[in-house]
């Protein structure tokens, strides 16, 4: 074998094993850089988080003199999927911080303000700081909001103590609950897991952190002392039916308690005990530890713009577009990329990484008077890890459908290293080149 | 799916390393497999004695890639779960192989020189 081919072979091999593979989870889409179209326009974006900033780039590469403006208040960017390994013990609060600026192009006004008002009609966000904006075209791209309120005795502030943890807070409150979870898993005692009835970001997390938590209790020697309960909040583990198969096949194999249709209204962190709201009637579960997951809904200047779906998802506020374009279904100069987006999957980096170049084309074929069929089927990536060490890639779209990035090669629902391998060390880097817009 | 580009996978490895240390190491990579080629025209010839202790470290390689790539990922043997990572695991080890073996056979040529050779 020469050289060349070894070295060839080696780039090969890492380049298979940690892009390709993460292209099963995040996975590539066109590139930026296909024809640039003239233009005055101003848009405005708002919120510089996975999908804000990966628009940012893209849009000022593919437009040529228009004015690109990003609305948000925070300096700290945060890649979420990291919480998950933080809270697990496997990698640092830092692991998931940099910053807002590193990620924007130069070209961009960022105003380090919030959106507080959207006027649809007169086509105009006003910041929290006074400043009115206009726009031609408006992104919303503005996450989700955890409303931790939504639970009776919850707040940030009781995370890391009494064995309540909290990953989804932030990078500081996941090290919290990692600290609560390493204390717990020495004695042992009753975990209890649960999610909120609400639509959330990556629905498969309390289910991974299900499975961290058995996985150190087993590790440490302690499971025989302990009890694991998860309180599902409908009548299934996850919204994929052959998914919610193999999992439930799991977590009967692991010996996990499972109940369903209960949703978490209150929690004691004093007594140390939750109340569900269930088809019976409230029920009370005492804990040991518990990772709270909070109801989610739009931030509220999306839920109060008129933007929002009034007639689905009430309450929670998302924003009324396509499923499929993405753009609003009343007002067609807006679109809807990431987290805020009112389409029934995808709350995860790896469906914004589908979503992005959609909304992309769809917004640059508008302004140059044209029109595009490119569209977003729904893809949403999980990859379930079932222990430190292995994982399933799940992958799935609108219809339910697995649609495996590697069939054939990796399994959806097998548990494998391989799988692991991927969400350990190539999803951060495909994120991030997501966000330059290069992936 | 659709299909990666190259230019992606540039760009995921760039985030990896940061792109000054990943340069810097395909710049090495390519460093030494120019040298490893430069030493087998100057010598006209595989040495088979450089060759012996070039096989002899493979062992050393496979083992090290295989430590290494379980002591970054927090993983170990016992987390194979099928065949795919059966693959990926005699894969690793391969790669370590030739690759320690192809770097001892460069260094030493460079540092006896051709004149020891044992032809
Ligand atoms: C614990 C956890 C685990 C996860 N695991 C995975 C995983 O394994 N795989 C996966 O693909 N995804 C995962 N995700 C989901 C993923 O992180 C999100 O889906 C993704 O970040 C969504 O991107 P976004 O741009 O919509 O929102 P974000 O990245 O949250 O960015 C939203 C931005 O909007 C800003 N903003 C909010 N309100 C306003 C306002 N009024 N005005 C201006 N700006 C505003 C915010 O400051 C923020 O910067 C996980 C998330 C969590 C929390």
């Amino acid at each position: 074998m020469s050289t060349d081919k070894i070295m060839a072979s080696r780039r090969a091999f890492l380049g298979a094993m940690a892009t390709g593979g993460a292209a099963a989870a995040l996975p590539m889409a066109a590139p930026a850089g296909a024809q640039q179209v003239a233009t005055s326009a101003s848009i405005v974006i708002l919120g510089a988080g996975a999908a804000g900033a990966a628009l940012a780039n893209r849009l000022s590469a593919r437009l040529d003199g228009a004015t690109i403006t990003i609305i948000d208040p925070r300096q700290r960017h945060l890649y979420q999927p990291g919480f998950t390994l933080i809270a697990a013990g496997l990698k640092p609060a830092s692991y998931s911080v940099s910053t807002t600026a590193e990620w924007l192009p130069s070209g961009v006004r960022w105003i380090e303000q919030g959106a507080a008002g959207i006027d649809p009609e007169s086509q105009t966000v006003i910041t929290d700081g006074g400043e009115t904006v206009d726009y031609d075209y408006l992104i919303l791209a503005t996450g989700l909001e955890l409303h931790y309120e939504g639970i009776e005795g919850m707040s940030r502030d009781v995370i890391g103590q009494n064995g309540i943890g909290s990953f989804y807070a932030g990078p500081d409150e996941a090290a919290a609950t990692w600290r609560e979870m390493d204390r717990f898993t020495e004695t042992g005692g009753r975990a209890l897991f649960t999610r909120p009835a609400t639509e959330m970001k990556c629905a498969g997390a309390p289910l991974k952190y299900t499975f961290l938590t058995d996985h150190y209790l087993r590790e440490k020697g302690s499971r025989s002392r302990s009890e694991v309960i998860y309180a599902a909040h409908s009548n299934s583990l996850f919204g994929v039916p052959i998914v919610h198969e193999k999992l439930r096949m799991l977590y009967d194999d692991r010996g996990f308690d499972t109940v369903y249709n209960h949703v978490m209204t209150a929690i004691d962190p004093g007594a140390k005990v939750a109340t569900f709201d269930t088809p019976d009637g409230p029920v009370e579960i005492g804990f040991d530890f518990t990772n709270v997951i909070p109801p989610m809904r739009a931030p509220a200047v999306i839920r109060e713009s008129g933007l929002a779906w009034e007639d689905r998802w009430v309450g929670q506020g998302w924003a009324e577009v396509d499923p499929y374009s993405l753009r609003h279904r009343r007002y067609p100069n807006v679109f809807a990329a990431g987290d805020v987006a009112g389409v029934p999957k995808g709350k995860t980096a790896a469906s914004v990484k589908w979503q992005v170049p959609v909304v992309e084309d769809q917004l640059v074929a508008q302004i140059a008077g044209d029109t595009t069929d490119r569209s977003y089927n729904g893809y949403t990536s999980c990859p379930m890890i079932t222990r430190v060490g292995r994982a399933m890639l799940i992958e799935f779209d609108y219809n339910d459908n697995l649609t495996p990035s590697f069939p054939g090669i990796i399994a959806p629902l097998e548990e494998l290293w391989v799988s692991w391998l991927i969400k350990d060390i190539a999803l951060k880097p495909t994120y991030y080149a997501m966000l330059r817009g290069r992936a | 799916m659709e299909n990666p580009s190259f230019g992606m996978f540039i760009a995921v490895f760039e985030e990896m390393f940061g792109p000054v240390l990943f340069w810097l190491m395909v710049t090495v990579a390519a460093a030494v497999t120019a040298v490893y080629l430069y030493v087998l025209i100057r010598d006209r010839a595989v040495s088979w004695r450089k060759f012996l202790l070039a096989q002899l470290s493979m062992p050393v390689g496979a083992l090290a890639a295989v430590v290494f790539v379980w002591w970054v990922t927090n993983s170990g043997l016992g987390d194979v779960g099928g065949p795919v990572d059966v693959i990926v695991l005699l894969g690793v080890p391969a790669l370590g192989a030739v690759g320690m073996a192809v770097f001892v056979y460069t260094v030493q040529s460079l540092i006896r020189g051709a004149s020891q050779d044992d032809g």
